[in-house]
């Protein structure tokens, strides 16, 4: 097993992402770093639009990410409900 | 009624698979050109996935929100002085080596991705490209418009992009690109996708950005998360094009091991440079070289072979090696950039006692045995008034074009030096990897513009290396170059300080 993981800007959006995400995946590891929070768990990572939507108090489209998006590691498949990070191992 | 909103899914399969078009009277192949000769087989481009399925009018969507929030962030940082925020002048070198070593490649990365763009044969692989392409041109744009502050207050900034294609030490980043947009389609997806974007730019946009941050520098944190925004896409092309390559023919396999070998030792070699920045240009540390190497390149990278064994793809050759060097390689970069400053387009300087004892703690096993002396005999010297310069040019490597700096890793008292003669003529490299790469394509390597031997040829004009700094490179001698203690800039942010 190997960890799939996700690095957000620190800014007010990305705290109700991270918010959203120790949510749908309650043994994911969050960091905070100088200007930017890392989070990491074993082999997958889902962010879910309907969670993140219930933190922010707005709709809110799943490809809004990519405005606060650093980087991440693993294989990506995004749909319009869902973001998902998985390992195929 | 109004008309439905199209699901993501949808609207990515009309807005781009569905703007293809066939061939009727023009033949296929004329039209893609550099599709066959790297001898990679594609059966069906149908089968080619973009998980992020980004349609152009969502990216210029998006982007646009992106570039409104980087702008509002650097009038800011120019309107309130933002220079003066950073903790201490040293670091504004780090800047330097930046604006000259790495904004130009996101000029060749937006002209090879825009090559690819239109050379690839299936549509969803064409429109990704381009969209990458004109990510790249947003980078160097934004990072010049970002550094301009910085070049209104510190020498060292104004000549980046004549510096690039001629001094000795940029000709590194800039030869490695050139590799890679002279190969074929392919390779050069391996090299930038794939290689590059997925595990080697991590090390220096996020690690190297969150630094910046420490150290007080908005404007440099802004450009290189709004960037690295983009790389997060990127590095999903990069992935998405070796799987596709590797499921598309099993003779592919070879052919792509083969490019990883040389795309991964040729980016560990390049990020030497980014490896220094971190251990002697942060004032402020996030973490060391090692801890981030470990952290994205061992664990991210690692994680990522383990994927894509199931292709019979393996780690990269001299993975070993590479382990090794994340102990030595920052210290022997700068001591190289140290003995050779008087040549630098920046200013270096002897490590603080306190960052001295920083590097031993984070490399126990080897700085106090191997780098602390020279720090020891480098500040006797300066004691003495005999700061030290070498009067030499540095040999370099044929195929990564980096001074004969590095050691065997298990004996680093020893430099590390390899030769190999091709059609009757003798030529060096830095270790196995380098040899090995030149060796493979010697009809490529052999044409390399390697800027020390072509001083010797009397090409940079000179006879004096102050000559060549001041004529060829534009430098500004005196003010770009040097020891920061005594520089102008030094001088500029005591006054500014109110620092007697």
């Amino acid at each position: 097993m190997s960890k799939v993981y996700i690095a957000l800007q620190d800014n007010d959006e990305s705290r109700y992402i991270v918010e959203a995400i120790e949510e749908s995946n309650p043994d994911a590891t969050v960091i905070h770093q100088p200007a930017m929070i890392r989070i990491e768990r074993e082999n997958k990572l889902v962010i879910e639009r309907s969670v993140v939507e219930e933190k922010m108090g707005r709709e809110w489209d799943v490809q809004e990410l990519h405005i606060n998006l650093i980087t991440l590691g693993g294989n990506v498949d995004e749909d319009d409900d869902q973001f998902v990070l998985e390992w195929k191992q | 009624m109004a008309a439905k909103k199209l699901n993501i899914k949808d609207k990515y399969r009309l807005l781009t698979r569905d703007l293809d078009w066939d061939f009727s009277y023009e033949d296929r192949k004329q039209a893609f050109p550099y599709e066959e000769f790297e001898g990679i087989k594609i059966t069906d481009w149908n089968k080619w996935e973009d998980p992020f399925r980004l349609t152009m009018d969502s990216y210029w969507k998006y982007q646009a929100e992106k570039e409104k929030k980087l702008y509002a962030i650097l009038d800011a940082f120019s309107q309130n002085n933002g220079h003066l925020n950073v903790v201490d002048p040293r670091y504004v070198n780090a800047v330097k080596i930046f604006l000259t070593g790495v904004s130009p490649l996101e000029y060749q990365a937006y002209q090879g991705f825009a090559h690819v763009g239109r050379q690839f044969g299936g549509v969803g692989a064409r429109v990704a490209c381009q969209m990458q392409s004109l990510d790249e041109l947003r980078h160097v744009q934004t990072q010049i418009h970002a550094m301009s502050h910085y070049n209104k207050f510190f020498d060292g900034f104004q000549e980046f992009s004549h510096m690039h294609d001629r001094v000795w030490y940029l000709s590194v980043p800039r030869s490695f690109f050139c590799d890679a947009r002279s190969a074929g389609p392919f390779e050069f997806m391996i090299a930038i996708g794939f290689s590059f974007e997925y595990v080697l730019t991590n090390l220096l946009f996020v690690p190297f950005m969150s630094g910046a941050a420490y150290n007080g520098d908005m404007a440099t944190v802004t450009f290189g998360f709004s960037a690295q925004s983009d790389e997060a896409r990127h590095m999903t092309l990069g992935l998405e094009v070796i799987k596709f390559l590797l499921e598309q023919h099993e003779d592919n396999v070879p052919i792509v091991q083969k490019w990883i070998d040389k795309w991964f030792w040729r980016g560990t070699r390049l990020l030497t440079i980014v490896a220094m920045m971190m251990d002697y240009m942060l004032p402020n540390k996030v973490m060391s070289w090692k801890e981030a190497w470990e952290v994205y390149f061992e664990e991210a990278g690692g994680a990522l072979f383990k994927d894509l064994a199931r292709y019979g793809i393996r780690m990269p050759k001299y993975a070993e090696t590479i382990e090794k060097e994340k102990e030595h390689i920052s210290h022997q970069a700068w001591w190289t950039f140290y003995t050779h400053g008087h040549a630098a387009g920046f200013h270096t300087w002897i490590p603080s006692d306190e960052e001295l004892d920083w590097l031993s703690a984070q490399y126990p096993d080897t700085f106090d045995k191997y780098y602390r002396p020279l720090w020891d005999m480098a500040k006797e010297m300066e004691a003495k008034g005999e700061r030290f310069y070498t009067s030499g040019l540095p040999q370099l490597c044929q195929t990564c074009q980096i001074p004969m700096l590095f050691t065997e890793m298990d004996n680093p008292n020893q430099n590390s030096m390899r030769d190999t003669v091709y059609q009757g003529e003798r030529y060096h490299f830095c270790s196995d990897g380098c040899c090995d790469i030149f060796n493979d394509e010697p009809e490529k390597f052999v044409q390399a513009w390697l800027p020390v031997h072509q001083i010797f040829q009397g090409n940079c004009g000179g006879p004096d290396v102050g000559d060549i700094l001041k004529d060829y490179y534009k430098m500004n001698i005196g003010h770009d170059n040097m020891d920061i203690k005594g520089s102008p800039d030094e001088a500029r942010w005591n006054k500014w300080k109110g620092i007697a």
